[in-house]
Formats: C-alpha cells, structure tokens, sequence
C-alpha cells in the first residue's frame, strides 16, 4: 500500500472524520476538567460535587463513544449498538443488583461497612 | 505440609503422596482411604501409562500431534472436547457412588474420612459442572453448529483450538490432584472463609481455583466464537427465524458464556489474591466480607445453569421434531423462550443465598423473578409434546431420552418453584432436597440431552450408527437409576438431612441413603451399557455404516453431506430458502443431492500448534502456581506470551484445496449415494439403514 | 461515511482496503464482543470497589492516599494517547505516508508508558504511606481494580510494539491492518474505563 491521492470525497470524509476527532478531545477535555476544577478550587458542596461527577462520567462516557469509537444512534441497522446496549443491560443488572445487595446486607448486619 | 519451601519443588514434598498420611498414621480409617485415594492415584497414572504405550506402539504420536491436537477444524475440535467430557463423566460418576456408598452406611461413621468425603463431593461437583457439562456441549456446538448454518468452520479456529487446551489442561489438573493430593474440599462452589489461607492454607483450595479459571477462559472464548460464527457465518437465505432450534440455543448459551463468566472470573481472582498476596476481600477481619464472594459467585452461577440446559433444550427441540416426522411446533415461541429465559437468566442469581440475611423485600423480588422463568420454561415443554402430538413417532434411542427427560424435568421444575419460595428455601435450604432439585434439572436436562445428542450425531461424526439395543438399556437404566438414586434424596432433604454430610446421627436416614446407594449402582451399569453400546457399535461398524449421510431422515443441512463430513464440510455453501432447510428440499423438485454447477476451490485454516502450547504452558502456570513452583509460573508465562507474539507475525495461515479434488470427492459420494437402497423410517433400526431416507414425495408410507 | 458500507462498529477502513476491509468484518465484531466481556469483569470490580468503600478497618482512606493532581495528569496522558491514536487511525484508513502512521503509534505508545510510569510512581508512594493491599479490605478493591487497568494498559502495549514489529517486517497488509484497527477499539476503551476510575475512585474519593 503507498501513499496515494485521496478522491474529492474521501478528503472530504478525511476532513469530517479529523473534525469528529478534534470535537471528540475537546469535549472529553472540558468533562474532566469541570468536575475536576469544582473539586480542586472551589469549596462547592460535596452532595452536588457527587451530582456533577456523576453526570459528566456518563456524558463523557457517551462522548468517547461516539466520537473515538464511533457509535452512532443512526447505523442502527446493525448489531453493534444492540451488543452495548445489551451490555449495559447486564452491567446495570449486575452492578446495580450486587450495590443493593450487599448495601441492604450491611445495613443489616454490618453497620461498619456503610461508609 | 512443610513450611520451608525450595526454589525447585516450591511447598511440594512426599506428602502430596496420597499414601503418604497413612504411612505415618497407620490407622485402620487412614488405610482404607489411602488405599481408595492411591488406587485412584494409581488408575489415572496406570490410564496415561498406557495411552503413551499404545501411542508409541502403534507408531501414532506424528498422527495424533497433526491430525488431532493441532488441527483447526471444529469437528474434531468438538470430538476432543467430548472425549474429555467422556473421561471426565466416567471418573464423576465413580466418584458419585463412593458417595453414596458411603451415605449408605454412614450411619454413626462409614468408612470415609470428612476429608475424603470433602474431596469428593469437590471434585464430583467441579468435574460435572466444568469438565464434563461444559466440554460436553462445547463439543457437541462445535460438532454441529456449523453444519446447520452452512458455515465451512468457526470464526476464530485457532482460538478454538485454543480453547481446547485450555480446558484440557483444566482437567489435567484435576486429574492430576489424584497423584499429587489434596484437592480442595470447599465444595465446587468453593466459598470463603473456608477457602481462605487462614483456614486452608494447602495446595487444595489452589488446584480448584485455577482449574476453574482454565474453565472459565476457555469457555469465555468458546461463546465469543459460537457468537460470533452465528452473526457472521450463516450461509445465503440463513435468516434468523430460519435457523434450526439447537443453532438458537447455542447462540443463547454463547451468550450467556459471554456474559456469564466474567464474574466467576472475579470471584476466582479475587479469592486468589485474599491468598497468594494476603489481600483482604473475603477474609473475616480487615474489611474484607465474604457475602460478596457468594454473591458474585452466584451472578456467575445462574447464568452458568442455564448454560447447561440450553442446548440440551436445542437437542431435545430437533429430536421431537426428528422422529416425530413432524416439524417444530412452535418454533416462534420456542425462540422467544429461549430468549426470554436467557435474559431473565441474568436476574435472579440471590435465590442460591436467601439466608444470607437480606430482607424479606429483596428475597421476594427475587423469588418472583425466579418463579418468572417456569413461564417460558412451560411454553417450551407444551411445544414439545405438540410436536409429538399426532406424529408418527419412532422410539428410537435419542427419543427415549427426550421422553424420560421431559417427565422428570417437569418434576425438576417444580421442585425449584418450591425453593423459589423464600419461606420455604429456609427450611429445606442446604438440604439434601436442593441436591435432588438440581440432580434432577441435571441429569435428565443437561445429561440426557448431551447423550441424546450424541446418539443422534454419531451417524454423522463417525459414518455408523450406534448400536440401538445397548444404548436402550442405558438410556432406561440412567431413567430408573435416576429415579431410585435422587427421589429419595428429596424426602431426606424434607427430613432435615444436610448436603455435603460425611456421616449421619439418624437412623430414619438409612432406609432412603439405602435405596439411594441401590440407584447410583443402577446408574453405574448405565455408564457399562454406554461403553458396551459404544464398544459394539465400534466391533460392527461396517454393517452399521450410513455413508448417504442421513440416516434419521433428518431436516437440518447437516444431514445433506456426507458421513463423516469432508474437512470443508459442504463442497458447495448451500443456499436456503425456509425452516427445516434439508427436509424442504428434500421435498421439492431440487432433490436431495443436487449436483452443483461449479465447483471452486476452497481456502481452509491451517493447522497450528497455539492450542496446544497454550494448553500445555496453562497447565504449567497452574500447577506452578499450585505449588509455589515461581520459576514455573514465569517460565510458562513467558512462553504463552511469546506464542501469542508470534502468532501475530504468522501470514499464511490457510490452505487451498483445489476445486478439481473438490469435485472428485463430491462426485465419488455422489456415486455412492447411486448405490445406496432407500429405506423408509420404519427401517431406520435395522441394518438397511445406509442413510438415504425414501424421498417423501414418492409418496413412500413413513 | 459515505463512501463505506459498515462493516462492523466503529471506524470502518472502508473499500478502498479490499481485503482488509472485508476480513476486518469478522476479526472487529469479535473483538468488541471481547470488549464487551472484559467490560463486565471491570463493571463488577466497580461493585466491588463501591461495596468495599467502607472496609478500611481503620487503615487510610481515599481522602489520605490519592492525589487528585497527579490522576489528572494520568487522565491526560490516555485522554491524549486516545486522540493520537485517533490520528493513527485515520492515517491508516485515508493510506497517509506510512512514517506518519508509524510516528502516531509511537507518540501513542509513549503516552502510554508515561501513564503507565507515572501510575506505578503513584503506587509507590501509597506503598510508602502505608497505603498497601493487605492493609484493608478497601485497599485490596483499590489495588485490584486500578492496577488491572494499568495491567491491560501494559498489555495493549505490548501488542502496539508487537504490531510495529510487524508492520516493519511485513509491511501494512491485511494482518496488520485489522490488528490496528482491534488495537484501536482496545485503546479507546481503556480510555472510557479510566474515565470511570478518574471519576468514581479519585474524583469520588477525594470529594
Ligand atoms: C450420575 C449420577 C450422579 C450421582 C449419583 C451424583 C451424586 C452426587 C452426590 C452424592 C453428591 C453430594 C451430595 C451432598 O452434598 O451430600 C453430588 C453433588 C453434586 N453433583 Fe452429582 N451426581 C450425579 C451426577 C451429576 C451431574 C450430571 C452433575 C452436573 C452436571 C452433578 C453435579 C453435582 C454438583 C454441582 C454437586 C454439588 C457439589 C458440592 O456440594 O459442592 N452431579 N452428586
Ligand atoms: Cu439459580
């Protein structure tokens, strides 16, 4: 394979893709770099710090998706997104069931482990 | 167990020896279980002896190493996988009845020591779940599945492979155990704080834990490959409500493989850190708590359960369906069943620990959840005898599996509603009832269908049909032996009789530990008819060969090739146009064996030798490990990582084979097929059977 | 993406690659799926993490051991060796020069050993603050859940040098080629889980 002449359209995917890239960082920088600021220099109240945490892991989470990993909602057409969303499914049954559990456990039976 | 350790040996020394105990405590109880342990030490030493004699003898081991062991195809991948399963079952089952045997007269003692009797139940159980079930479905998937969507091989081939010498060597460890003892005795689910190096500092808790973990990887890998072939590798018009039934399950079960494992994957992990780097996850003090062990445990274990049944549902769909001479009734539902059960699979993992003290809310969530799953379980079994209804049914050996199989599963079934209750668990929990409520989704479920299946796929795997009165006997001798073995053990279980108990305080036992010994020695005249079935069969074969190919008349494209199958299985990928896609074509103008216009030449995978060299340096990392043998452990590790590194620099990983060799194969069957007499499916048991069916619309009276 | 019939998720090579892109179909799709399992595994050490938070039995804490500033700077480093990898990419899919491809991957790798460096500097000095696995249960669910990041970090490494000894020895064929492109999706996904980890273990702890 050697270095060739890019047709019209392919410079203009080439572009487009870069672009998706560049919005990619850009976007992902910031969502770190919200909760990070509000962490590190203002005295903002922890119950909402956990909010923000929370909520700009998830955008940034989407973000990486969409823009690194290049899922989109549109190609639905195929097998991939229902594999991550059957994914997610099987996390949030697992996860969130094994929180409950032991959490329902501990505050039964081990105070000390609530944190 | 000494405390020094050497660089060489590790914590290995002449203890390990099984006689070794006995030796320096001659008591009359340590003899009689030295001499068990040592003949069971000696049986596996004498078995392996003996395999390399008749290798050498024979002049085999160039056949074995490039026919078999490095060799990319699925079939005889799925082959291995079930001689493992085979081997395996056999030594579960002895060990099964020592069990019982022991039960039997425990009365006040029995001649078993608690830790004897531990190390049994551990390794029964293990060998079952791990090391017969899962390389027995594996097998029978890879066989099969492939052949019924039209696909020439996996996605992944060597990683097949890969995942072959990955359980192997699980089961190499395990066997090994019986030299160099002990295994652990926590049981196969093996739970702290029992487990713990504070409680359990041997090698035995070590040998499970990473015997388990070969499992676990190798079947991680299997479902992603399973997965993946059925997404990808579907011939032409192979829609998804066009697949066969057991492809649906295989793909369900791949799955859950995918899904499911990961957390017994922690668990394990974890377990091995709390032991080998002293960390804190399960232990009693330092934070660490054991309910997460369980728990995760558990997310892994119910998922785990259903992929044992799943396929043998798949087995059982095509068998009705087969010697019915009906189609499916139901596919529709039995698909979305599937579905729905798999997914709801992953829902309800805290019914095996409602004791552990959550609240009552919690529990009764998930006992709803659970009870949820007999829904489509009882869709599945109403399909079943539909498809039987009105049909003309053959009660040939894979059907009187599927009959006992649905009678006892229903019982099965309702016995888990009954400890889906929460209020109920309580009482009967850890009892002998939960023993008999999982022996009877076991054996009849997973069991039955996987000798079903076997009996049915023979024909096709090895070109002869399995001798048909040995293997009734062994199928009414596993149903009775079931039967006597595992109903008493409910009313034990009702009686307050705990699980897993070496000996016994209550003469009310004894009448149903009796009858209980009297069904696993049943049981173990069914596993002789099996070798005598298999034995006879393999002394007749030429009067018993089907080389037309489909010797049941069958429905899917496996039957429309060959017996045994060419290496590229299907000359021509073929195109399909409905359900049932060989029976349709059978019964249109097509004809059964179309000559195709052209053939072309075939790009295969190449043999490789990751397989084996995985397997061999997982077994070393392992049993290092096991053994505190460092200088294994990174020797072993070093050469899996540089296989794999090179690998990737391989090219050519394919081979041709020409169209015009192809052709003559083809043509040479083909020839054969001209020969053949046709038979109707009333002669299907006797020896006119060559596996060409009477074409249906000659109007032949089925 | 006009121009390319998807193949499987994410970034598709398109079919100006033939051969590639046709063998990536398979080779990516399986890959994902492997994404998708190890994903469990880390989602139940998460759990894991969560359930274990107050198991520090009087050991130090969250608000004791982690530096804030220095997982910043580690978030940096993968958020940036995401975007360079990113640049590889799309040098291999638009057949840019093949030293640009090769200079992304490197700057890539070494963005990735820094992680990787500065990680195990961090670790040191938790070690040194008393801050060790066996000191408490939350400590042991620390030390197995970061550490198996870094541990694939090491891994996708190894196969980032592995496939420039091969580019170098074979050249950008097929092989290659769709071993970028799994190295692709493993790299951004180690990236997703840190946001995870930076969010959950650091930002969480230290609020
Ligand atoms: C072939 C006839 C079989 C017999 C006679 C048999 C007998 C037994 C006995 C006596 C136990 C110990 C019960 C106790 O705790 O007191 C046991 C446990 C167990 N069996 Fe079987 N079994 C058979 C087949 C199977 C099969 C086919 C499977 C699975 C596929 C299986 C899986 C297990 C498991 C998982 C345990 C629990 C081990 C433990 O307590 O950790 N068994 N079986
Ligand atoms: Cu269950």
């Amino acid at each position: 394979m050697s270095h060739r002449q890019l047709s019209d359209e392919e410079a203009r995917e080439k572009a487009q893709e870069l672009k998706t890239y560049l919005w990619g960082f850009g976007l992902a920088a910031v969502l770190t770099l919200i909760p990070f600021g509000l962490a590190v220099f203002t005295p903002i109240a922890t119950a909402t710090l956990y909010w923000v945490i929370g909520v700009c892991a998830l955008i940034q989470i989407v973000v990486h998706f969409r823009f690194f990993l290049h899922i989109t909602l549109s190609r639905n057409t195929r097998e991939d997104l229902q594999l991550i969303l059957f994914t997610v499914l099987i996390l949030a049954i697992m996860v969130g069931g094994t929180i409950w559990i032991l959490f329902n456990l501990y505050y039964r039976m081990m105070p000390s482990m609530v944190p | 167990m000494s405390e020094e350790t050497s660089w060489l040996l590790g914590r290995l020394d002449a203890s390990a020896l099984p006689f070794w105990d006995a030796l320096q405590h001659p008591t009359t109880p340590n003899v009689v279980n030295a001499v068990i342990a040592s003949g069971a030490g000696a049986m596996v030493l004498l078995g392996a002896l003996a395999a390399v004699v008749f290798l050498t003898w024979t002049k085999r081991w160039r056949w074995l190493w490039r026919e078999w062991l490095t060799s990319p195809d699925h079939k005889k991948i799925g082959i291995m996988f079930i001689m493992i399963a085979l081997v395996m079952l056999a030594r579960a089952v002895i060990e099964a009845v020592f069990m019982r045997l022991q039960q039997a007269v425990g009365l006040d003692g029995g001649f078993l020591t608690a830790e004897h009797f531990g190390q049994l139940f551990t390794t029964h159980g293990t060998i079952m779940v791990f090391f017969m079930a899962m390389p027995f479905l594996t097998g029978i998937i890879n066989y099969v599945m492939p052949l019924q969507i039209g696909a020439r091989d996996l996605s992944f081939p060597v990683m097949n492979s890969i995942s072959l010498g990955l359980t192997a060597a699980g089961a190499a460890i395990v066997m090994v155990s019986l030299i160099l003892a002990p295994f652990s005795t926590g049981g196969w689910s093996g739970y702290p704080s029992f487990t713990e190096s504070a409680t359990n500092p041997g090698a035995g808790v070590d040998y499970w834990i990473w015997a388990v973990t070969l499992s676990t990887l190798s079947s991680t890998l299997t479902g992603i490959n399973f997965a993946v072939t059925i997404y990808k590798r579907r011939a032409p018009g192979m829609q998804w409500f066009r697949l066969p039934l057991f492809t649906w399950t295989a793909l369900c079960t791949s799955i859950l493989m995918i899904f499911g494992m990961p957390p017994l994957t922690v668990a394990t992990a974890l377990l091995a850190l709390d032991r080998y780097l002293d960390f804190h996850f399960f232990t009693v003090d330092l934070g660490g708590n054991m309910m997460n062990y369980i728990n995760l445990f558990w997310a892994f274990g119910h998922p785990e359960v259903y992929i044992l049944i799943l396929p043998a549902f798949g087995i059982f769909s095509e068998v009705f369906s087969t010697f019915s001479g009906k189609k499916l009734y139901g596919y529709g539902a039995l698909v979305i069943a599937t579905m729905a059960i798999a997914v709801l699979s992953f829902t309800v993992w805290l019914h095996h620990f409602f004791t552990m003290g959550q609240s009552a809310h919690v529990n009764a969530i998930f006992g709803i959840a659970t009870m949820l799953i007999g829904i489509p379980t009882g869709v599945k079994i109403y399909d079943w005898m539909l498809t039987m209804f009105r049909g003309r049914i053959r009660f040939s050996v894979p059907m009187i599996y599927a009959v006992g199989f649905i009678l006892l599963f229903v019982l099965g079934g309702l016995t888990g509603i009954i400890l889906a209750v929460p209020s109920v668990d309580y009482q009967i929990h850890n009892t002998l009832f939960l023993v008999a409520h999982f022996h009877n989704m076991l054996i009849p479920g997973l069991l039955f269908g996987m000798l079903a299946g076997t009996n049915l796929w023979f024909p096709k795997a090895f070109g002869f049909r399995l001798e048909e009165r040995w293997g009734r006997r062994a199928a009414i001798g596993w149903i009775v032996g079931f039967m006597l073995a595992f109903f008493p053990l409910y009313a034990l279980g009702i009686l307050g009789m705990p699980r897993r108990s070496a000996a016994f305080f209550e003469p009310a036992y004894l009448p149903w530990t009796m009858a209980a010994m009297v069904g696993a020695v049943v049981i173990l005249f069914a596993m002789l008819f099996l070798l005598i079935q298999l034995w006879v069969s393999v002394r007749d074969r030429h009067a018993n060969r089907v080389p037309g190919g489909d010797p049941w008349d069958g429905r899917s494209l496996e039957w429309s090739i060959a017996s045994p199958p060419p290496a590229y299985n299907f000359p021509v990928i073929p195109e399909v146009h409905s359900r049932d896609a060989y029976m349709r074509q059978k019964e249109t103008g097509g004809g059964a064996h179309p000559r195709p216009d052209a053939y072309g030449d075939i790009e295969m995978p190449a043999s490789s030798a990751m397989g084996p060299i995985i397997g061999i340096a997982g077994f070393l990392m392992a049993f290092g490990l096991t053994w505190y043998q460092w200088w294994l452990v990174v020797a072993a590790g070093a050469v899996s990582l540089v296989a794999l590194i090179a690998r990737g620099f391989v090219r050519n990983a394919t081979r041709v084979i020409p169209a015009a060799e192809v052709r003559r194969e083809h043509e040479a069957w083909i020839a054969t097929l001209d020969s053949l007499t046709p038979i109707t499916r009333a002669d299907e048991q006797t020896r006119a059977n060559r596996g060409l069916p009477a074409s249906p619309i000659e109007g032949a009276v089925q | 993406m006009s121009s390319t019939t998807v193949k499987h998720p994410g970034l598709n090579l398109g079919h100006a690659h033939g051969e590639a892109h046709e063998a990536s179909e398979e080779l990516v799709f399986g890959f994902w799926v492997f994404m998708m399992s190890d994903l469990i595994l880390f989602g139940l050490l998460f759990a894991t993490y969560v359930t274990m938070l107050g198991g520090t039995a009087g050991g130090p804490g969250p608000s004791e051991l982690f530096e804030l500033k220095s997982a910043f700077i580690e978030t940096t480093l993968l958020l940036v060796s995401s975007f360079t990898f990113g640049m590889a990419s799309l040098a291999l899919k638009y057949r840019t020069d093949r030293k640009v491809l090769v200079a992304w991957l490197i700057i890539t790798l070494l963005l990735g050993l820094a992680f990787l460096a500065h990680e195990l500097y961090d670790f040191h000095k938790m070690f040194s603050e008393g801050g060790v696995p066996s000191r408490s249960g939350f400590l042991s669910a620390f030390f197995a859940l970061v550490p198996l990041h870094g541990l694939h970090v090491t891994g996708a490494s190894i196969w980032l040098i592995a496939l420039l000894g091969q580019i170098a020895v074979h050249g950008l064929d097929t092989p290659t080629k769709t071993g970028l492109m799994r190295l692709a999706i493993l790299w951004h996904f180690l990236d997703v889980v840190w946001v995870g980890i930076f969010s959950l273990v650091y930002l969480g702890g230290t609020a």
